[in-house]
């Protein structure tokens, strides 16, 4: 069960030293929590992973204290949630060598400290201390976005280079922050599902899911069968079209224009079929704490037959697309992500997979109908190139086809007409997880009197992107478009 | 040469659209109506008609502060969540329609308030003439303001074949110095203030701003926070307006044809 998480209460003094002990005895890091206090205190909860479960440790910053121990010293992988904490709740987390802004470069001393009741109208935005050094000779920075060729969301990445090759590369991600979690804190807990839908567009399903199964936790009640069937084919439906977004990047990056051109269709195809089902082309709307918000508009055995002579016109365009060599020579090699470097950080999704780490929450700690219903993880693909990731989105989109199919068919010849189940608002603090298309989704929600208090989701987008730098190794201009498209991270996650 | 086979396999799957109406639209969820007439009014006591609070979690829904009170429904706050035509079935409905942009934001209001017309015949003049020069070679600078990504996916899709916008005379250009539309979604984030500014003013004139989803338009359930705005508006009024959350690749469409004025005649209405 997602929610049953073990928490393990201590010293601020202590947090980093258990974190690290944890991760050397094989947990995964996954997450570091900050969550203020009306009292000027802030909560801190590292989230660690074995493989079937997720440990907390929690530690209290009392009201005033503003430093603690950094876990990044001693656990790389928090380096980016600490640049995140420090921004939003000020604290300094005490020998974190690289504490520059990350999703709020701010001025000022009025911070969003999401948690407590009152926050900030507006916070002022300093941009100028950012770090934009480079050095050495003939060395140069090529600032790339926030707005730049195509159509992609915003995120600046600056490039430093002597001129063909990449050897450095920096992320800024702040130009999309919204403060979303700060938003959630406005919302009643049935409203916020639409929040949650709306944090990362593309993978809306995944979020709802990840939200309303935390409310379902507290309120201790678990969905009715034709309600969670239905959350998985348009869970996994979102898969495909996310992981498709990601091959049609990669084909119109390669100038395969006949390959872009039939998966536009393709996807056009997904989208209309996931409107028919539920009305929405993204299935926002779909999922709600208890269930579903009804039984599919469309038959399930009319929905089943068009997505075989979908899943038909896939199989033969990506087979063909798979054996261009002009396309794949693009990918091999590129962006590799060692294995390494994926371990150490405890990356997640296709980008994990990718590099050889079998994680995937469907299969680890399995939530909704994902129990009883046949799939396989892609593993086998340890090369961490681009190829590697591409891979495993293909075998991804064929055990999604699958898994909605299932699901479909089930659907099809069950007489139970239970869609939702009343979700009375219960307090607590709970974590739900989900595997999104970008990979581990993970929600920490508390209520309090009725009232969220704290909504942080984690995205997978947010955890990767922190080693996109590592991928650049040796590779050139042209490569970046297959490495970014091959991540296939949503800037929305990244930035909250 | 495979391939050159696999691209005729299925034809020209292109849209009519706007010379034909697409029956695409007639599928999915495109825009809330109000019911007409609108059971508004509780004619024995005179009272409020009941529209429960909280009914919608943007506040889209208004009741016209005259004695007719009609209820009417902003699309531009709209996300088209259904909690009103789940809650009140009698009064709101999903309608088939992708034709939704529109060139003011009282456009945008279903059933229209008195005067919108005259007010948006006369937007529609200026922009007439400001766009007349671009003629049938338009190039478009997409910004992302601060959209959760969906908005994106869509805007991506009008270049595939189905859609194609190239065939209409549009084109996505890498440079504002080149563009002539600037499609700005997401709610319009403190991040995004100045670059917003400085790519409107690196395009030439005669320029168009659209405003591309219900984020962009009014902020929708995101906006206003401490780092974000209700919408992109209060930074730069736009000159078409597209709701949506996301909008629908045909409503894309919709928006980027009202701009240009190219919608054929009787499609003219907003």
């Amino acid at each position: 069960m997602t929610g049953a998480a073990l928490t393990v209460r201590m010293a601020p003094q202590e947090l980093a030293e258990a974190v690290a002990q944890e991760v050397r005895s094989g947990r995964r890091f996954v997450a570091l929590v900050a969550t203020a206090a009306d009292d000027g205190s802030t909560a801190l909860q590292a989230v660690l992973a074995s493989d079937r479960d997720l440990t907390v440790l929690a530690c209290q910053l009392p009201p005033g204290v503003r430093s603690y121990p950094a876990l990044t010293p001693l656990v790389a992988a928090a380096a980016w949630y600490e640049r995140e904490i420090h921004d939003l709740f000020g604290l300094v987390p005490s020998g974190h060598r690289r504490l520059d802004p990350l999703v709020l470069p701010r001025s000022g001393e009025d911070l969003p400290r999401p948690g407590a009741r009152r926050g900030p109208v507006s916070v002022e935005l300093d941009v100028t201390g950012l770090p934009a050094h480079v050095v050495g000779q003939g060395v140069f920075t090529i600032p790339y976005g926030p707005v730049r060729s195509g159509v992609f969301e915003a995120v600046e990445y600056l490039v430093e280079t002597v001129g063909e090759e990449i050897p450095h590369l920096r992320t800024r991600v702040y130009h999309k922050h919204r403060g979303i979690e700060r938003r959630f804190q406005d919302l009643e807990p049935a409203d916020a599902v639409l929040l949650a839908e709306r944090v990362e567009g593309t993978a809306t399903v995944a979020h709802a899911l990840a939200f309303s199964q935390a409310l379902e936790q507290l309120a201790d009640i678990s969905v009715p069968r034709p309600a969670a069937l239905l959350r998985v084919a348009h869970a996994e439906l979102e898969r495909i079209a996310t992981h498709l977004d990601s091959v049609i990047r990669h084909t119109e990056g390669a100038g395969q224009a006949v390959a872009n051109a039939r998966l536009h269709v393709h996807k056009e195809r997904l989208m209309r079929l996931r409107a028919r089902l539920c009305g929405h082309r993204f299935g926002r709307g779909v999922v709600v704490p208890g269930g579903v918000s009804g039984p599919p508009r469309l038959a399930p055995s009319e929905a089943n037959g068009e997505l075989g002579a979908l899943q038909g016109a896939l199989r033969a365009d990506l087979h063909a697309l798979m054996t261009t060599p002009s396309f794949l020579d693009r990918l091999r090699g590129t962006g590799a992500v060692p294995t390494q470097v994926a371990t150490d950080h405890g990356a997640v999704g296709p980008v994990g997979r990718g590099s050889g780490l079998p994680g995937d929450v469907r299969a680890d700690r399995p939530y909704g109908a994902y129990g009883h219903l046949g799939f396989e993880v892609a593993t086998g693909h340890r090369e961490g190139d681009a190829l590697a990731r591409q891979r495993v989105r293909l075998d991804e989109i064929g055990q999604a086809l699958h898994l909605v199919r299932q699901a479909l068919d089930e659907l099809d010849e069950t007489s139970d007409d239970e869609w939702r189940r009343p979700t009375p608002v219960v307090d607590g603090s709970v974590l739900s997880s989900v595997e999104a298309p970008q990979g581990e989704l993970l929600y920490l929600v508390e209520v309090t009197e009725g009232r969220l208090t704290r909504v942080k989701p984690r995205t997978a987008s947010f955890h990767n992107l922190a080693i996109f730098h590592e991928a650049f190794r040796g590779d050139i201009f042209t490569d970046f478009v297959f490495i970014e498209a091959s991540f296939g991270l949503s800037m929305a996650g990244v930035s909250g | 040469m495979p391939w050159v086979l696999r691209g005729l396999r299925d034809g020209v799957v292109t849209t009519r659209y706007p010379r034909r109406p697409d029956g695409y639209g007639a599928l999915f969820d495109g825009a809330i109506t109000v019911l007409s007439p609108a059971p508004a009014v509780d004619r024995q006591t005179g009272g409020d008609p009941e529209i429960p609070a909280g009914l919608c979690p943007t506040g889209a829904i208004f009741v016209d502060d005259d004695s007719a009170q009609t209820v009417r429904v902003d699309r531009g706050r709209c996300i088209l969540c259904g909690r009103c035509v789940e809650g009140r079935p009698d009064l709101f409905a999903f309608v088939p329609d992708t034709e939704t942009a529109g060139l003011t934001r009282t456009a945008l209001v279903v059933p229209p308030s008195p005067g919108t017309e005259e007010e948006t015949r006369a937007v529609r003049s200026e922009l007439a003439r400001r766009v007349r020069g671009l003629r049938r070679s338009i190039h478009i600078r997409h910004v992302d303001g601060g959209s959760d990504g969906a908005e994106e996916a869509e805007i991506s899709a009008l270049t595939g074949p189905i859609y194609d916008i190239q065939r209409l005379g549009m084109f996505f250009t890498a440079s504002p110095r080149h563009a002539d539309i600037l499609l700005v979604t997401g709610v319009g984030t403190a991040g995004m203030t100045e670059e917003l500014r400085r790519t409107l003013e690196a395009m030439p004139d005669p320029k168009v701003l659209v405003a591309a989803g219900t984020d962009a338009v009014s902020g929708g359930l995101v906006g206003p926070t401490y780092a974000s705005l209700g919408g992109i508006g209060a930074l730069v009024p736009p000159d078409v307006y597209v709701p949506g959350s996301p909008p629908s690749p045909f409503s894309l469409l919709h928006g980027l044809l009202l701009a240009l004025g190219l919608l054929p005649d009787d499609r003219r209405t907003r």
